[in-house]
């Protein structure tokens, strides 16, 4: 590991003043970021650890759930608001990495993950996420854990996060801080999709701050389920995960939130599939019809053409479980 | 407070051997770098210019707990806690496996919670406690959870084993021990490539259902 630097500024507006500085990073946990340095992929000059910032709170607002950037991912999986308001949240993380890992890692954190491409990881290999206009060697490569939904010719490397599926399917806000102020950034258009700029995973503006995300409420309790598809049965990344969460009267589905892991650069929001459910009946027929929805537009890159079967029998499959079905 | 001497002291014959052997894999590996690096190297090498040269890097004070122990160090900001434990504080119970994070080998308890040690640095460990397998026994009373493995075979070769004991026993502390099943969930971040698994299982399940305060 290259020699850096280590601060520990003692606020958040000290913070702020060292992070606008290029070869600066933040640490929190530290399990990809302290990976990424040991492989060479990432070479920062200076460490800034955010720990001791007072951002690990999980409290109800008036609007919904706020989580604080800090919070432990096994302590947010285990909490009690959490598990009554936002149970799809909690089955996510809990279905994330190992107990140890959990024991680590910070929401904050979960969300700036880079993808886990042994392309990117790999510092012989092209990859235009980590060196731009190298190339990318998962095009016409080794790519069975890749994207079918939103790659570019640059980068068809998919976000590895489960918590960040949930959260994108939960209506979840970013809340970042700058120099100037906080502002707040929809979950959905937080990540980004890879495009002529594979090397930016996200929409953080260069400098701020996540500080927290907050969960508005919901009626989608009692019938959300998280499907995580994966080559072993626990501590894998997924092959195709499944966020889902229903609102049922009497059969009905009143509301319907969708989203899929391990096929984009981004958290995959299933909006069209969610407006088709919405008054329909809540059976496998309507939720095989939004999993075909689901679909359109998809591309496999050779390896990962099982994911175009795999990924609608998911989404049926997370449904029927949502509903109660199986 | 016990010297870092007194803890290391070979007590017995097996104990000098594994000692002796440690320092021949220590030089030899010196030894094998110093073949293998350019002459000025090997001169500078000769002359413990090496020392000097890592003196520059800036270190920084750590203060941390490890096993009830309070310890004053220096280190290197990229120095990991694992690298800590096993190369300045001579525990070397815990194991350097895949040094990733995806093997469990590594795993100790900060604070009570299980972690891996390898994705660990060293200096965001300041004012923390550290348990490792070497904190578990009291005197030559081992820990059940030890005992457990020991009756149930819970291990093949052993490298993996203070890895999952750290994890075997934050397993049954957290709750996470109802089930055969859900042993297996919240075991999953330790690997071990025996396969001892079934016996692992069985050997949390009996210190869990013994009831102990562990």
């Amino acid at each position: 590991m290259k020699q850096f630097q280590y601060v520990q500024p003692a606020t958040q507006q000290a913070v702020l003043e060292v992070i606008n500085k290029p070869g600066t990073k933040i640490i929190a946990g530290g399990t990809n970021l302290v990976d990424l340095m040991k492989r060479g992929v990432t070479a920062p000059d200076k460490l800034v650890d955010i720990n001791h910032l007072p951002l690990k709170h999980i409290t109800s607002t008036p609007k919904g759930l706020y989580i604080g950037a800090l919070a432990l991912n096994s302590v947010v999986s285990e909490n009690k608001l959490v598990a009554e308001k936002q149970p799809l949240l909690a089955m996510a993380l809990k279905s994330g990495a190992s107990p140890q890992l959990r024991n680590m890692a910070s929401v904050g954190g979960n969300m700036m993950q880079r993808t886990r491409c042994g392309y990117f990881y790999d510092t012989a290999m092209p990859c235009n996420k980590r060196v731009p206009g190298s190339g990318c060697g998962a095009y016409e490569g080794v790519n069975r854990m890749h994207a079918i939904f939103g790659a570019s010719s640059q980068c068809i490397a998919v976000h590895p996060s489960d918590m960040c599926v949930a959260l994108a399917a939960l209506d979840a806000v970013v809340i970042i801080a700058g120099k100037k102020g906080e502002h707040r950034v929809p979950f959905t258009e937080f990540h980004r999709l890879p495009g002529d700029h594979p090397e930016t995973d996200n929409n953080l503006p260069f400098g701020e701050l996540i500080v927290g995300v907050e969960i508005p409420n919901n009626n989608l309790q009692k019938n959300s389920y998280y499907l995580k598809v994966r080559d072993r049965q626990s501590y894998a990344f997924a092959l195709v995960s499944v966020a889902a969460a229903l609102d049922i009267e009497n059969g009905i589905i009143q509301n319907a939130r969708l989203a899929m892991g391990g096929v984009a650069h981004k958290p995959w929001r299933l909006f069209d599939a969610e407006k088709l459910l919405i008054g329909k009946k809540a059976s496998e027929e309507s939720f095989q019809q939004a999993a075909q929805l689901a679909m359109q537009g998809a591309k496999a890159y050779g390896h990962n053409s099982f994911k175009l079967k795999l990924a609608p029998a998911s989404i049926t499959e997370a449904l029927k479980h949502a509903a109660g079905l199986v | 407070m016990e010297s870092k001497e007194s803890l290391t002291m070979p007590v017995n014959e097996q104990e000098v051997k594994d000692s002796s052997r440690r320092i021949f894999l220590k030089q030899s590996s010196l030894l094998t770098a110093v073949a293998f690096t350019p002459g000025i190297a090997v001169k500078a090498a000769d002359l413990h210019v090496d020392e000097e040269i890592a003196a520059v890097f800036e270190k920084m004070p750590l203060k941390m707990e490890v096993n009830g122990k309070p310890h004053n160090l220096s280190v290197e900001p990229r120095s990991t806690l694992l690298d800590i434990l096993r190369e300045q504080l001579d525990l070397t119970g815990t194991k350097k496996g895949c040094d990733h994070g995806q093997c469990g080998a590594c795993t100790v308890h900060v604070d009570g919670r299980r972690i891996n040690s390898c994705l660990t640095l060293g200096v965001m460990m300041n004012g923390k406690k550290i348990t490792t397998i070497e904190g578990l026994a009291h005197g030559d009373q081992l820990h059940p959870m030890q005992e457990a493995f020991i009756k149930h075979d819970g291990f093949q070769c052993g490298y993996c084993t203070p890895g999952q004991i750290m994890s075997a026993v934050a397993c049954i502390r957290e709750g996470h021990a109802g089930s055969e099943h859900e042993i297996r969930e919240y075991m999953s971040g330790n690997i071990c490539r025996c396969g001892a698994y079934p016996n692992i299982v069985n050997a949390i399940q009996e210190v869990k259902n013994g009831g102990q305060a562990i």
